[in-house]
């Protein structure tokens, strides 16, 4: 089976040094290390919202980039999803206009409208759809932000610390949503945190990271899906 | 002396009769003095409406112009990663800095079909551009670009990076972005631009002059109407009228920003 993701860059900014390299398969993998360790940095080259110095990165298959041969697909054309710490909700649209723009398998605007309606009902966030993301609170923004990321039917889809900025009931009723929601709708996920409780929660596979490293891999057991995700690394090194 | 307050009721005739005598005096003042500024005021109409109209259908011609030369010249400006950009921007502002006449002569330089390029320029397109309305609209609207490049560069700038970036991650190619996020985000800034440009083009004058020519009933704009008005034994009523006129324009423009921001 092709992986979601294979990646292995280097990119140098100022002092910091990432260098990294790992795999991603089916389900939910969380990239877990303090502030500064370089995840969110991973995430932006997966994006390809910047440029590594080196390395290769494919998405399902596809090479997206790879800097010795000079390949570089655009961010649009990468097939993500993305799910910002903050949303990044476009403020001049409602929320279903904000879903709806980020449908590309429906042409017509009636037809991707209600592909982005049905993503805020799994979300639970149709009551709120015409309102504008800053008359909603940081959960349901965020909720509108995950019905993004996914409605666009991406190959992968990516979420920088999406809980961080909420109060911890919203953070636990969100992780449930999160993972129920990226489970179902089948899309290969990776996700960034500090917060290990988040980490074991949501994950099935766990790649920690410190200074810009790889420091180990770890698959979470859970008991309500005993499997592991298909093609998920053998553990490697504390996490 | 104690007053007391009297109802009509406690008037006497005397009173009655001069209070009545009072009312219709002044109501045939009135009526007089309405209908010998109305007989002006049509008088006038007829002198003026030319001028009033070709300005608006000049402004709004050269605001449309300058408009959209302004936002894609800002975008460019804002969003381009190429050396020399503030000196295309101190280029593009040099209408805000020279004076209008100078400004005139460049443009009939570059648009009279007895210079080189003006020639050329005829030739190529079959139309004369100077001493008819559509020099008027092009003096304007050089008049009125500065506004709407700085003002159109400063709103974009100001715009979310981040933003943008969550739209390329949705897929949108650059051109969306542009049209759908960042080009909406910036509208405020655009919109008062634009309005600034209006204004400047409804009452550009020097570059008019020398480009347009001041012909009545042809190239006569409100901002050339007010200087011939002085010319007229009315000039007072005419430039009262002028001036109301200017403000009626004004308010629209201003009306028009801010239902556009």
């Amino acid at each position: 089976m092709t992986p979601a993701l294979e990646l292995a860059v280097a990119r140098r900014i100022g002092e910091f040094d990432l260098d990294v390299a790992f795999t991603v398969e089916s389900g939910i993998s969380v990239l877990f290390g303090p502030s500064g360790a370089g995840k969110s940095l991973t995430l932006a080259l997966i994006a390809g919202l910047m440029r590594p110095d080196a390395g290769t990165i494919a998405i399902n298959g596809q090479v997206v980039t790879d800097c010795a041969r000079r390949t570089y697909v655009t961010t649009q054309k990468r097939r993500i999803g993305m799910v910002f710490q903050d949303g990044l909700l476009l403020p001049h649209r409602s929320a279903l206009d904000n879903v709806a723009l980020a449908v590309r398998q429906a042409s017509g605007r009636q037809a991707r409208r209600a592909i982005a309606r049905s993503w805020l009902e799994r979300v639970g966030a149709e009551r709120f759809a015409d309102r504008r993301p800053g008359s909603l609170s940081g959960g349901q923004r965020q909720r509108v932000a995950l019905a993004r990321g996914l409605a666009g039917e991406p190959a992968l889809v990516l979420l920088d610390e999406p809980l961080s900025a909420l109060g911890s009931d919203v953070r636990q009723e969100l992780r449930k949503l999160i993972r129920g929601v990226i489970m179902s709708s089948g899309v290969p996920a990776v996700l960034v945190t500090h917060d290990a409780a988040e980490a074991e929660e949501l994950g099935d596979v766990i790649i920690a990271y410190d200074h810009g490293r790889v420091t180990g891999t770890r698959l979470v057991e859970r008991p309500e899906c005993p499997e592991r995700p298909q093609g998920a690394p053998e553990s490697t090194g504390p996490v | 002396m104690k007053w007391e307050h009297k109802t009509g009721r406690d008037l006497d005739n005397k009173q009655k009769a001069a209070a009545v005598s009072v009312v219709v005096l002044l109501g045939f003042g009135l009526g007089f003095g309405a209908a010998h500024l109305l007989e002006g005021y049509i008088a006038y109409w007829d002198i003026v409406s030319g001028p009033f109209l070709l300005s608006l259908r000049v402004t709004l011609a050269a605001g449309a112009i300058a408009g959209t030369t302004g936002v894609a010249s800002g975008y460019v400006l804002a969003k381009g990663r190429f050396p020399g950009r503030d000196v295309l921007e101190t280029i593009g502002s040099l209408p805000i800095i020279l004076p209008p006449t100078v400004v005139g002569y460049y443009l009939l330089e570059v648009l009279s079909p007895g210079t080189r390029a003006g020639g050329f320029l005829t030739r190529v397109t079959g139309h004369v551009f100077v001493y008819n309305a559509s020099g008027c609209v092009i003096a304007a609207a050089v008049a009125a670009y500065p506004f709407c490049l700085r003002a159109a560069r400063t709103a974009i700038e100001g715009v979310d990076p981040l933003l943008e970036q969550a739209a390329r991650t949705m897929g949108l190619p650059n051109w969306r972005v542009a049209l759908q996020v960042t080009l909406p985000l910036a509208r405020r800034g655009i919109a008062a631009g634009l309005t600034i440009g209006c204004a400047r083009a409804l009452g550009e004058y020097g570059a008019t002059l020398m480009v347009g020519g001041d012909i009545n009933g042809k190239t006569r704009t409100l901002s050339l109407a007010v200087l011939d008005s002085f010319t007229t034994p009315e000039r007072d009523t005419m430039l009262l009228i002028l001036v109301l006129m200017a403000v009626i324009a004004m308010t629209g423009i201003g009306l028009l920003g801010r239902s556009r921001a």
